[in-house]
């Protein structure tokens, strides 16, 4: 009894652990005192201020418009990849497809960034595309990576999935493109939506790759907060950062809730 | 696809007209994605090694061209010189050790931190495990850049701790605790503390309790039945959740970029520095090519062979 209960004191200060930043981070983003971490009363005004920040505006438009695409793209590359490789068995490029799609996962950002980069400007230089840098060559670095975290999402969830109605299907004269998009893809939904959420929040969060294959003209929200944050804290970021986390945080509790919801409607 | 192809030939009776149309889509289902991942990431490391073989320059791009083609010669000169750059000044081999003894510590601190935590979850009732993963989960899903950034605030020098430590009277001069390797520590545990949990759960959450049960009915005391029964049976999920902390770790470059001081040395700031402040390409070229062939390599074949193994069993 006496271990069980160290063992659940040590799993709660854990989650202390993970909670308390933000907390205080929230909490100290309706701080009336500029110097964030001393209380000077409750106030709004950061969040009013972060309204008129023309340059905080900008860059989440442009992270939102990145985010929005790259998660697209990622996630029906990471469809078609997951496809191939849980329903063709054996073919020609499969080691070199498996392999291209989850080494993305575990190279350190920074090498991806620099990669692409000069790639970018050598294709630039021999074939004159892209011309010059900016969200388009974010969209696609983002796409790449994210297209390896959208395949395993996918690819777990089509090793699960029954594949005697997709064959039933297919027996009663159903065309293999017909099969994938009338029993296949219905049955991958929930799936579809974690890993395009999930590359959509990496994508918006970024901050190395996007650094890397960025242009003059377009900053994305985490490089006007990491340039804002490196002069020190700033109440307003944590205004931001407030907003940011709380509206990801609902959208996630709502995906796993209606998720959780159908499912058992499904059993 | 060549045994379908071949009924290409079979005339066009509908059926047939079907299945050429699905060998297509079956060769574009593969190629789409294999053409993509081609050119945006298997590409670059081409091109990455060649710059790392090239000259820096004062130039748009900042670097001389590797080959030259005049008067019918081909003139290719390979400059090793980065790499000799990269031997020479110990600054780089600090870093690299660096990120491995800061990734690696980092790692084992997760994995005491995060062990009893996934324990907890996984002997939960059914109705609070989902809860608690989810509470596990959020933060991973939340933006890591303002994470790490709350971190600032909280060890700053007129920061939340030392706010509270000198408000008690523990302390009179505010402890420097921001812009150090301990903050660095601090951030890394931090950050990836929910890659830690989730497999050590996963592996935990299948332990069959019998076994515990029978461990305890031949008199073993709690504690022996953990080291004899329940962390050997952990073990796939100690190595999956370390791979998964020490691998970005390694690589770095926010947290010590926000958290560490001068004295932090890691690869990914190296290569960040390399790049934006130097402006020297060819250097932060040849840094990656080694940290790839140094550090990830190694680390993705252990990963196929540890995945590999988990398939046998």
């Amino acid at each position: 009894m006496r271990r069980s209960f160290s063992l659940r004191l040590s799993a709660f200060l854990g989650f202390v652990f993970l909670y308390a930043p933000i907390l205080s981070l929230i909490i100290f983003s309706f701080n009336a005192s500029k110097l964030v971490t001393v209380w000077g009363g409750f106030s709004t005004k950061w969040y009013a201020a972060l309204l008129q920040d023309q340059q905080i505006l900008d860059a989440a438009w442009v992270s939102l418009k990145v985010a929005l695409m790259s998660a697209t793209i990622a996630t029906v590359i990471g469809t078609l990849a997951s496809y191939a490789l849980a329903r063709f068995g054996r073919f020609p490029a499969r080691m070199m497809l498996s392999g291209a799609v989850t080494a993305p996962l575990v190279m350190p950002e920074v090498i991806i960034g620099l990669s692409l980069l000069l790639l970018f400007v050598a294709l630039e230089s021999l074939v004159g595309w892209p011309a010059g840098r900016g969200v388009d060559t974010i969209v696609i670095a983002h796409a790449t990576f994210g297209a390896a975290y959208a395949t395993v999402v996918l690819g777990s969830r089509m090793g699960s999935l029954d594949r005697s109605i997709e064959e039933a299907a297919q027996d009663l004269g159903a065309r293999p493109i017909r099969v994938f998009f009338d029993v296949t893809l219905p049955a991958l939904a929930p799936a579809l939506i974690s890993a395009w959420l999930l590359v959509f929040t990496i994508s918006l969060d970024d901050l190395v790759v996007a650094s890397f294959v960025t242009g003059p003209g377009a900053s994305t929200l985490p490089m006007v907060i990491f340039s804002k944050v490196r002069l020190g804290v700033s109440p307003e970021v944590n205004a931001l950062a407030t907003l940011i986390i709380v509206s990801i945080s609902a959208v996630i509790l709502i995906a796993a809730w209606q998720m959780q919801k159908s499912e058992a409607q499904s059993h | 696809m060549g045994r379908r192809g071949k009924r290409r030939g079979d005339g066009m009776t509908a059926r047939g007209l079907f299945e050429w149309v699905g060998a297509k889509g079956r060769a574009f289902v593969v190629a789409a994605p294999l053409a993509w991942l081609t050119l945006f990431f298997l590409l670059p490391f081409v091109v990455l090694a060649k710059i790392s073989l090239s000259e820096s320059a004062i130039a748009r791009p900042p670097y001389l061209p590797i080959w030259e083609w005049a008067e019918g010669v081909l003139n290719v000169s390979l400059n090793f010189g980065n790499y000799l750059f990269l031997a020479e000044d110990p600054l780089y081999l600090m870093a690299y050790l660096g990120s491995l003894k800061i990734a690696a510590a980092a790692t084992v601190i997760t994995l005491l931190i995060g062990y009893p935590m996934a324990y907890v979850i996984a002997r939960a009732p059914q109705h609070r495990r989902n809860i608690l993963l989810m509470l596990v989960v959020l933060p991973f899903w939340t933006s890591f850049l303002l994470r790490v950034y709350a971190w600032i605030g909280i060890l700053k020098g007129n920061g939340v701790i030392n706010n509270v430590l000198m408000s008690m009277g523990v302390i009179n001069e505010p402890l420097v605790l921001l812009q150090t390797d301990f903050a660095v520590y601090l951030g890394i545990v931090y950050s990836y503390l929910p890659f830690m949990i989730l497999p050590l759960y996963a592996t935990l959450v299948k332990l069959d309790e019998a076994l515990l049960e029978a461990s305890a009915d031949l008199g073993a005391r709690p504690f022996v039945t953990f080291l004899t029964v329940t962390l050997p049976l952990s073990v796939p999920g100690i190595i999956a959740g370390s791979l998964l902390v020490f691998i970005p770790a390694v690589g770095e470059f926010v947290i010590p970029a926000l958290l560490g001081g001068p004295d932090t040395l890691m690869i990914g700031s190296v290569l960040w520095n390399e790049f934006f402040s130097n402006r020297d390409w060819p250097v932060a070229s040849a840094v990656a090519i080694v940290m790839l062939v140094v550090l990830v390599m190694p680390i993705a074949i252990l990963q196929r062979t540890q995945s590999g193994k988990e398939e046998a069993n």
